[in-house]
């Protein structure tokens, strides 16, 4: 502490302050009381991390298949999950949701079945496309890390497991995957953040998440900088949470890799 | 002439460079979006270079501007950064113009999204390079300046030749990323190739054929990339000893 808090750092430190102290004095914040917007901004980071969530979860559930038949499948299902996650990583995520979201949602009201079933009024919403986006992009990035993560197992571990009679599946259970993903849990933090930093690409498609109620404010009010700014902070407070998160989450499981 | 309706024409007619086709809006886009992603990492690189010696080697004040310059960029969503900067840096730029007692001007969205972007990219550069430099052999950095060298010497034959190969990786990753992150100046209005695409398929309704393009030529754009930068890798190798697993 001693070291980190030099006379230096104290100036900078000063300065800092005292750069929030203008703009807290000299811009305006007077929207920040309405209550209209502050529930929206409430409602804006629930559907952002809800967003976050559920998005790498499912994400993530997809990559462990699509990492493990290219690790180890046979060729038919190795190849379309190689494709898989060449055309994730090569292009934008934001034209793979208006891909999606305007593509395929027009699409769908041309199917009579579709436009009848029970499935219709989620359908004509945005956020399925938006889970569905982005969940593929975790994916595709992740299902690549996990490739290696797979590969990577030591096969003395696998051949024993084999020696000892296990039979397949629970050998992929017990011995494969875990390891596998003892071996990934490092860099799901750093997912997590890149997958912050793409939620806001779905407010292009009129989910309202915080970055869209941002836009909101700025288009009612007319104030340019000020919503912004306070996005840019909200970002690197969740930033700050995840990366936290994880360094605890971390600590608690033995990393102890061959 | 008059364009029938979009639906009885065919893909290759809509993509096509005739009165009817889409061609050249989404060539005229992939063109932008390249040279947004070229200019901005050319800028990117600057910073990258500069920022990554000043974080090693530069004063402590340097060191902590950095630091915190680094750490809200990647902290930040690039859709948010480019948003504020869009309308920070013409701002700034027209502040000082001002000042020095110039008119205003209008600064072309071109070289506002390069800049826009350039900061987002220098950010990630400064931290891949800092990690190559780290892993040039210390002796050889050592050696150099037990000869005597001047930094700028030191820095040109030795540090930077010795860290390309560990740099080429990662500059060749942030490489794919300016290229995607182009695709994001079309939430501000500029017209490259993603914002091309929505507006060829939103008039013409023909979603699939114009995405379907659009994304072949992103990916052609990546395959291609990712080709180059492996022989450059294997070129900045030569004469190193092979790495065995």
């Amino acid at each position: 502490m001693r070291d980190f808090l030099n006379l230096r750092r104290v100036i900078m430190i000063g300065i800092a302050v005292g750069l929030v102290a203008w703009c807290a004095y000299a811009l305006r914040w007077d929207w920040l009381a309405n209550p209209k917007y502050q529930s929206m901004m409430l409602r804006g980071l629930w559907q952002t991390i809800w967003m976050l969530v559920v998005t790498m979860v499912i994400g993530f559930a997809l990559a462990i298949p699509i990492g493990f038949v290219q690790a180890a499948g046979p060729r038919w299902l190795a190849w379309p999950a190689r494709v898989f996650c060449s055309v994730i990583r090569g292009t934008p995520l934001l034209m793979q949701i208006w891909l999606l979201y305007y593509g395929i949602g027009s699409l769908f009201p041309s199917i009579p079945w579709i436009r009848d079933s029970a499935m219709w009024p989620i359908l004509r919403q945005a956020w399925p496309y938006a889970v569905l986006a982005l969940s593929l992009s975790v994916a595709g990035y992740e299902g690549e890390v996990l490739r290696g993560a797979f590969k990577s197992v030591p096969h003395g571990q696998l051949e024993a497991a084999r020696a000892m009679g296990m039979p397949r599946f629970t050998l992929f259970r017990r011995i494969w995957l875990p390891q596998a993903i003892q071996r990934v849990l490092p860099t799901i933090g750093g997912e997590t953040v890149l997958q912050l930093k793409s939620t806001p690409l779905i407010s292009t498609i009129t989910i309202m998440e915080i970055y869209d109620v941002a836009g909101r404010v700025r288009r009612d009010t007319l104030v340019v900088y000020e919503p912004l700014l306070l996005l840019a902070l909200t970002y690197m407070i969740i930033t700050a949470m995840i990366v936290l998160l994880f360094k605890w989450f971390e600590s608690r499981f033995p990393s102890k890799v061959a | 002439m008059v364009c029938p309706p979009p639906a009885q024409l065919s893909s290759l007619t809509l993509l096509g460079f005739g009165d009817c086709g889409w061609g050249a809006t989404l060539l005229w886009g992939f063109g932008n979006s390249l040279m947004i992603a070229l200019g901005a990492y050319a800028i990117g690189f600057c910073i990258g270079v500069s920022g990554a010696f000043g974080k090693l080697y530069g004063g402590p004040v340097a060191k902590d501007l950095l630091a915190v310059y680094t750490t809200i960029v990647r902290a930040v969503p690039e859709l948010v950064l480019i948003l504020i900067l869009y309308y920070a840096v013409p701002a700034l730029i027209n502040q000082v113009l001002l000042g020095l007692g110039y008119e205003r001007i209008n600064l072309p969205q071109f070289i506002t999204g390069v800049v826009v972007l350039a900061v987002v990219q220098g950010a990630y550069q400064i931290e891949v390079l800092r990690g190559a430099i780290l892993a040039v052999p210390q002796g050889q950095i050592e050696a150099a300046r037990a000869m005597g060298m001047p930094p700028v010497m030191l820095a040109r034959r030795i540090t930077l030749p010795l860290m390309t190969s560990n740099a080429i990786p990662g500059l060749g990753n942030l490489w794919l990323n300016a290229t995607k992150d182009t695709a994001l100046l079309a939430v501000i209005g500029f017209t490259e190739l993603t914002k091309a695409t929505f507006q060829a398929s939103a008039t013409t309704k023909a979603f699939f054929t114009f995405y379907g393009a659009a994304m072949a030529l992103y990916m052609a754009i990546s395959l291609i990339s990712i080709l180059i930068f492996a022989r450059l890798e294997k070129r900045s190798r030569r004469g190193q000893r092979e790495q065995r697993a």
